[in-house]
C-alpha cells in the first residue's frame, strides 16, 4: 500500500464530501467521523424501537379494526427502520447487540419524545402527527447524508414514513370533528405532546456541541433550530385547520416576516428526561431489557439448531 | 339458526383472536427480525378477521358490520377456539400455538377455496397463501426450539403438553357442520383431522418432542363457552367501543 | 460473555421480473432459510419483491477502495469501447 500520510487523507475525504460524493464502509475516514455516525446512527435505530413501546401500547386497544391494522403495521415498520439503520452501523463495525447492550445500559440515547406516556387513543394521532411529523423533517435531509448506507436507508425509511404522519393526522382529525368528548381528547392529546414534539430536534443551536463538525461532514444538513423553526411553520396551520389550538401563548404569526415566533422551551425539562428522569424512561428500557433477556434461550437455540442441521449436511 | 353465518364467524373469531394475541407480541419480540415476523402474521389474522366478520354480518342479515361483530357482542357470543385465546407464555408457547392452528388451518382454507360458496371460497384462497407461509414459520420454530438447546427442548416440551388439551376443539363439529357439508358449502373435519395429524406428528417427530399420552381434552370455545382469559383480552379489545359508545374512529 | 449473536446476512431482491437481484441491506439470522424468512418479512413489506437472495456477510468479497485507482480509471482511457466514439456519415441509419 502506498504510503500517504493522514492529512492527505483528510484533504482527500474532505475533497470528496465538497463534491458530494458519498463515503462507502471500505473508504478511507476520520475516526471521529466514523465515530460520530456510529453513535447518530445508533441513536436514530434506538429511537425507532423504544419508540415502538409508547404506541405498541394501545394495539390491543385500538378503536376498530381499520385503526388497529393501520397501527400494527405503522408500528411494525418502526422496526423495520431500526433494522435498516442498525445494518447502516454494522458497516461501520459497530456490531448490533454491542450497539443495543449499550443501549440497555443507558451509556447511548435515543429520542426524549419516547419518554413520555401514551394515555389516550388521542395520543396515537398526536404521535403520527407530530412525533412523525418532526422525524420526517429531520429525516429528509438525511437522505442526502454524505455516508452511502446511512443516506440510503434513509431514503427507505422516508419513503415508508410517509403514511405514518397521513394516519395521525387523520386520527386527529376524525377527533378534531368529532363528540366534544373526542375533540377534548385530541386537544389534551395536543397540549401534552406539542413541546416534546420541539424538543426533538434537539438542544438549541447555542447548546448543541456536534453541529458545526456534522455540518462541514454533511453528516447533517441544517441546524437544530433551522428545523424546529420549519416544523412549526408548517403544523400551526395544520392545527388551525382542524380546529386545535396550539398550546403556546407566546405564539404568534410575525406579519413582516413570515414567520412564526414561538415561546421558549422548557429546557430544564428536557435535560431532565434526557438525563433519564422522564416519565417513562425506566419503563421503556425495562421493557427492552426484558425483551433481550427472555429471547436469550430462543436465540441461543436458533444457533444450536443451525449449527446442528450445518454438521448433519456436511457429514 | 343461520349456519353458514355460524361457520364463518367461527372462523372470524379464530382469526380475531389469535391476531390480537400475537399483537401483544410487537415490540417484545426475541429479536427485532422476529419481531417483525410475528407482527406480518398478525396483521394478516386482522385481515383476515375484517374479511371473514364482514362477511359474516352480510350473511346475518342484521345490519352488523366487521367492527360491530368485533367490538360488540358479549363474552358468550364469540365463538373462537380455546387453543387462541391462550396466553402468550414465552416464544416457545407462542409458536407452538401458532404451529397447532397453522397445521389446522391450511388443510381447512385448501378445501375451503373451493367452496360452492364464492365469496367464502374467494377468503379462503386469499387467506390459504398467507396461511402456509405461517405454517412454514410456526413449523420451523417448533423444529428449531425441539432440536436447539436442552433448555430450549424442555421449554417447548413444555409448552406441547400445556396446549395438547386444546387441539381436539380443533375439529369440534356439530349440526352446523353437518348442514354446511351435508349442501357441499365446507369440507367434513375428518379430512382437516386427518391432514393435521398427519403434519403435527411429521413435525414433532423432526423437532424431537413427545406427543402427550394425557388425552385430557378441552373445549367449549365453539359453543361461546371461554376460558377465564377471553374477558381480559375483550375488556381491551373492547375498551374503546364501550367506553365511548357510537362514534367514529 | 460468549458471542451469541446470530450471523450478518446480506440481502439481495429482485424488485420485478426481468431485473438484476439488488443490494438491499442486511440482517441477523440463524441459518439460510430464517434469513429467507425475515428477508422477505423486512424487505418485502410493501411488495418490493419477487425473489430474494440471502448470502452470508462473511463469504462476500469487495474489492479494496484504495485499488481503485488501477482498478477502474484504466477503462475510463478506453474510449473506443463507446458507440459515441465513432462518425458514423449523414444518411446512415440503424446503426
Amino acid at each position: 500500500m502506498r504510503d500517504i500520510n493522514i492529512s492527505e487523507l483528510e484533504r482527500k475525504f474532505q475533497e470528496k464530501i465538497d463534491n458530494d460524493v458519498k463515503i462507502e464502509p471500505n473508504d478511507w475516514m476520520p475516526e471521529e467521523y466514523r465515530q460520530t455516525l456510529i453513535r447518530q446512527i445508533s441513536q436514530h435505530a434506538h429511537s425507532e424501537i423504544v419508540g415502538m413501546l409508547p404506541e405498541g401500547n394501545w394495539i390491543t386497544r385500538a378503536p376498530n379494526l381499520r385503526r388497529k391494522a393501520v397501527l400494527l403495521a405503522k408500528v411494525q415498520d418502526e422496526a423495520g427502520h431500526g433494522l435498516y439503520l442498525y445494518s447502516a452501523t454494522e458497516t461501520l463495525g459497530a456490531d448490533r447487540e454491542e450497539t443495543i447492550d449499550d443501549l440497555h445500559s443507558g451509556k447511548a440515547k435515543y429520542s426524549s419524545i419516547f419518554n413520555y406516556p401514551t394515555l389516550t387513543w388521542a395520543d396515537m394521532g398526536a404521535i403520527g402527527w407530530l412525533v412523525d411529523g418532526a422525524a420526517i423533517m429531520n429525516q429528509v435531509p438525511l437522505c442526502r447524508c454524505s455516508y452511502g448506507p446511512y443516506a440510503r436507508a434513509m431514503v427507505r425509511v422516508c419513503k415508508e414514513e410517509s403514511f405514518h404522519q397521513r394516519q395521525g393526522f387523520e386520527i386527529m382529525t376524525q377527533l378534531a370533528q368529532g363528540t366534544p368528548e373526542q375533540k377534548a381528547m385530541a386537544q389534551d392529546a395536543l397540549n401534552r405532546f406539542w413541546w416534546p414534539a420541539l424538543m426533538m430536534f434537539g438542544p438549541s443551536d447555542a447548546d448543541s456541541k456536534h453541529t458545526a463538525q456534522s455540518v462541514q461532514w454533511k453528516i447533517k444538513r441544517h441546524t437544530n433550530d433551522e428545523l424546529r423553526q420549519q416544523f412549526v411553520e408548517v403544523t400551526v396551520p395544520q392545527a388551525e385547520l382542524i380546529g386545535l389550538t396550539v398550546p403556546d401563548k407566546d405564539l404568534k404569526f410575525n406579519e413582516a416576516n413570515g414567520h412564526y415566533e414561538f415561546g421558549e422551551i422548557d429546557w430544564t425539562e428536557f435535560w431532565e428526561v434526557v438525563k433519564g428522569n422522564g416519565p417513562c424512561n425506566k419503563d421503556r428500557l425495562d421493557a427492552r431489557r426484558k425483551a433481550k433477556e427472555n429471547g436469550m434461550w430462543v436465540r441461543e437455540a436458533a444457533n444450536a439448531f443451525a449449527a446442528k442441521r450445518a454438521a448433519r449436511k456436511s457429514a | 339458526m343461520n349456519s353458514l353465518f355460524e361457520y364463518v364467524l367461527r372462523l372470524g373469531d379464530d382469526s380475531l383472536i389469535l391476531g390480537h394475541r400475537l399483537s401483544e407480541w410487537c415490540g417484545h419480540g426475541p429479536i427485532l427480525e422476529e419481531d417483525i415476523a410475528m407482527t406480518n402474521i398478525s396483521l394478516d389474522l386482522v385481515g383476515q378477521a375484517t374479511s371473514l366478520l364482514g362477511y359474516a354480518g352480510e350473511l346475518e342479515g342484521k345490519g352488523r358490520d366487521a367492527d360491530a361483530l368485533a367490538f360488540l357482542r358479549f363474552d358468550r357470543e364469540y365463538k373462537n377456539l380455546l387453543l387462541v385465546e391462550q396466553p402468550n407464555g414465552d416464544f416457545g408457547m407462542t409458536m407452538m400455538r401458532q404451529f397447532f392452528f397453522d397445521a389446522y388451518r391450511k388443510p381447512l382454507f385448501e378445501k375451503l377455496q373451493h367452496s360452492s360458496d364464492k365469496h367464502l371460497a374467494a377468503i379462503a384462497e386469499k387467506s390459504l397463501k398467507e396461511t402456509k407461509y405461517h405454517l412454514k414459520h410456526s413449523s420451523e420454530w417448533v423444529i428449531r426450539l425441539g432440536d436447539g438447546t436442552e433448555e430450549s427442548n424442555a421449554r417447548v416440551q413444555e409448552s406441547l403438553n400445556t396446549l395438547w388439551r386444546y387441539t381436539n376443539e380443533l375439529f369440534f363439529t356439530n349440526e352446523v357442520d353437518a348442514e354446511l357439508v351435508e349442501k357441499g358449502i365446507v369440507p367434513t373435519m375428518q379430512e382437516i383431522q386427518n391432514e393435521w395429524n398427519a403434519t403435527v406428528t411429521a413435525v414433532l417427530n423432526e423437532a424431537t418432542l413427545t406427543i402427550p399420552t394425557n388425552n385430557w381434552k378441552q373445549e367449549g370455545g365453539r359453543k361461546g363457552l371461554h376460558s377465564e382469559h377471553l374477558g381480559y383480552i375483550l375488556a381491551e379489545l373492547q375498551y374503546m367501543q364501550r367506553a365511548y359508545p357510537n362514534m367514529q374512529w | 460473555m460468549t458471542k451469541k449473536e446470530w450471523p450478518l446476512w446480506e440481502v439481495f431482491i429482485r424488485s420485478k421480473a426481468g431485473l438484476n437481484h439488488k443490494h438491499v441491506g442486511s440482517l441477523r439470522a440463524a441459518d439460510a432459510h430464517m434469513a429467507i424468512e425475515n428477508a422477505r418479512d423486512v424487505y418485502t413489506r410493501r411488495s418490493e419483491g419477487i425473489s430474494i437472495w440471502v448470502v452470508e456477510s462473511n463469504n462476500l468479497v469487495a474489492s479494496d477502495p484504495s485499488d481503485a485507482d488501477s482498478l477502474f480509471e484504466p477503462a475510463d482511457s478506453k474510449v473506443y469501447r463507446h458507440p459515441t466514439f465513432y462518425d458514423v456519415p449523414d444518411g446512415i441509419s440503424h446503426m
